[in-house]
């Protein structure tokens, strides 16, 4: 019982600073998604075009970034490319990272949903007389995202934890903070406790819209 | 109306399509039999440029078809599949309307009540809602029919409408195609559906290796063949025992 009015005190006194690393946490993973979603739909789109170069481009690019571990990827935005005159300060160099790292996942995810839809479906809308664009926007897109949206959700919550990884290139995010705490504090067990309930409460929220988002285009 | 002239098409090194020739003319019901690989359905792919053609012209209306006058030719020319290929996150209103709306650019709320008068025509006036998952497989070929008409089109190209159907299905689609044939519209069939063609078509084209064989008078054709190749087709199809 003691334990636990213990732990409830330091979680008093170490949230508001931990609840500042979970706001650039949350910032870090948002800008990441960003990038990996525009620079995934890249790589995807490239991935399907009828042009062979930019095949074999987006193949190259999504098996070397996958086959690099995450945080080297971040050493090196953040130490390597000082030395090329490219200076990101530590938040950008992890936003950056982390989303070209997570765009070749999420390219994957886009690929997955693009290659389920039929062609015989394609095929019915060009024979309406429907533009490209409108059978991009109006049969591909919606029916591969049906398709994409239950991995894309695994891939976010992903994102989310691996943020933690910024920590490594000075970002004070959630993990960084606790870090911190703990070294300073020598709480370990009250630090890092509060660390993992705070990733649960946004993780398992988030779990919870995509299931519910899936289950609404299942639907239909 | 649709006028063929030497078109020819191969895929690698198979010849699907051989010098084909023939014009349809306005308000008639042509039907293409012949056994699978035959290249029926590739004619009726390359009149609606789904197929890129290698050699010969196809002409709609007194138009060319070419890369330019392709969305056009669309426009004029409807297409009802073999395996209806409906959009499946959309209702059967919905997927009739998407043509007009999203291809011809007419205005969604008259798009929509005409959809729904269509629906009717074909016997669904019930299952506007219905997403295609929820109906029958006959009831998905009328939506397909439905969606082609929509485009108020000079000319419908079926493509083996009712092979993909349960036997008790066939008839519900034959029945609105028959109605459509008797208002005078413009349809090119391909089908096994002897009985059907004997009934409905003005003229029977028998394909075989890429050729047309045999072409002629629905009756003709499908009762005193001339071409040995045509009797022995219809006898196999007629007489499976």
């Amino acid at each position: 019982m003691g334990g636990l009015s213990q732990f409830f005190s330091d979680a008093n006194q170490f949230l508001p600073i931990l609840m500042s690393g979970l706001v650039v946490t949350l910032a870090v993973t948002l800008a990441a998604l960003v990038i990996s979603v525009l620079l995934g739909l890249v790589w995807a789109l490239m991935g399907i075009s009828k042009i062979k170069a930019l095949r074999v481009i987006s193949r190259v690019v999504i098996n070397t970034v996958r086959g690099i571990p995450i945080i080297v990827q971040l050493f090196y935005v953040y130490f390597v490319l000082p030395e090329l005159g490219v200076q990101l300060d530590a938040f950008v160099a992890g936003a950056v990272g982390l989303g070209v790292a997570y765009s070749v996942y999420q390219a994957e995810n886009f690929r997955a949903g693009f290659s389920s839809v039929d062609p015989m479906l394609i095929e019915a809308a060009q024979s309406l007389g429907m533009s490209e664009r409108k059978i991009m926007l109006r049969v591909i897109m919606p029916l591969a995202v049906r398709v994409a949206l239950p991995p894309f959700g695994n891939t976010v919550v992903m994102l989310l934890k691996d943020s933690s990884i910024a920590s490594t290139i000075t970002v004070a995010e959630l993990t960084r903070a606790g870090q911190l705490l703990a070294v300073s504090s020598f709480k370990n067990m009250s630090v890092y406790t509060l660390i993992a309930l705070l990733y649960l409460a946004m993780s398992l929220p988030l779990t919870y819209l995509v299931s519910r988002l899936e289950l609404r285009f299942a639907r239909k | 109306m649709i006028s063929l002239k030497n078109v020819s098409k191969s895929f690698g090194d198979v010849q699907v399509l051989r010098d084909i020739s023939f014009e349809i003319a306005r308000g008639e019901v042509v039907c293409l039999i012949g056994p699978s690989g035959s290249g029926k359905s590739t004619i009726l792919r390359c009149v609606n440029g789904l197929e890129r053609r290698d050699g010969g012209q196809i002409t709609v209306d007194g138009v060319a078809l070419t890369d330019k006058s392709l969305p056009a030719i669309r426009a004029k020319v409807a297409m009802v599949f073999q395996r209806f290929n409906l959009f499946p996150h959309r209702t059967a209103l919905e997927n009739v309307a998407e043509g007009p709306i999203h291809a011809l650019g007419r205005p969604a709320a008259e798009a929509r009540s005409e959809a729904r008068d269509l629906l009717a025509r074909v016997g669904l006036s019930d299952k506007c809602d219905a997403y295609p998952a929820k109906l029958s497989g006959g009831q998905q070929q009328r939506v397909g029919i439905a969606r082609a008409l929509a485009m108020k089109p000079q000319a419908i190209l079926f493509d083996e409408p009712t092979s993909a159907l349960d036997p008790e299905r066939v008839g519900e689609v034959l029945k609105v195609m028959r109605s459509l044939a008797n208002e005078g519209m413009t349809m090119v069939i391909v089908t096994h559906e002897i009985a059907f063609a004997r009934e409905v078509a003005d003229r029977v084209l028998f394909m075989d290796g890429g050729r047309i064989v045999e072409s002629g008078p629905a009756r003709q054709v499908l009762t005193q063949p001339k071409v040995e190749r045509t009797r022995e087709f219809l006898d196999r199809v007629l007489n499976p025992l």
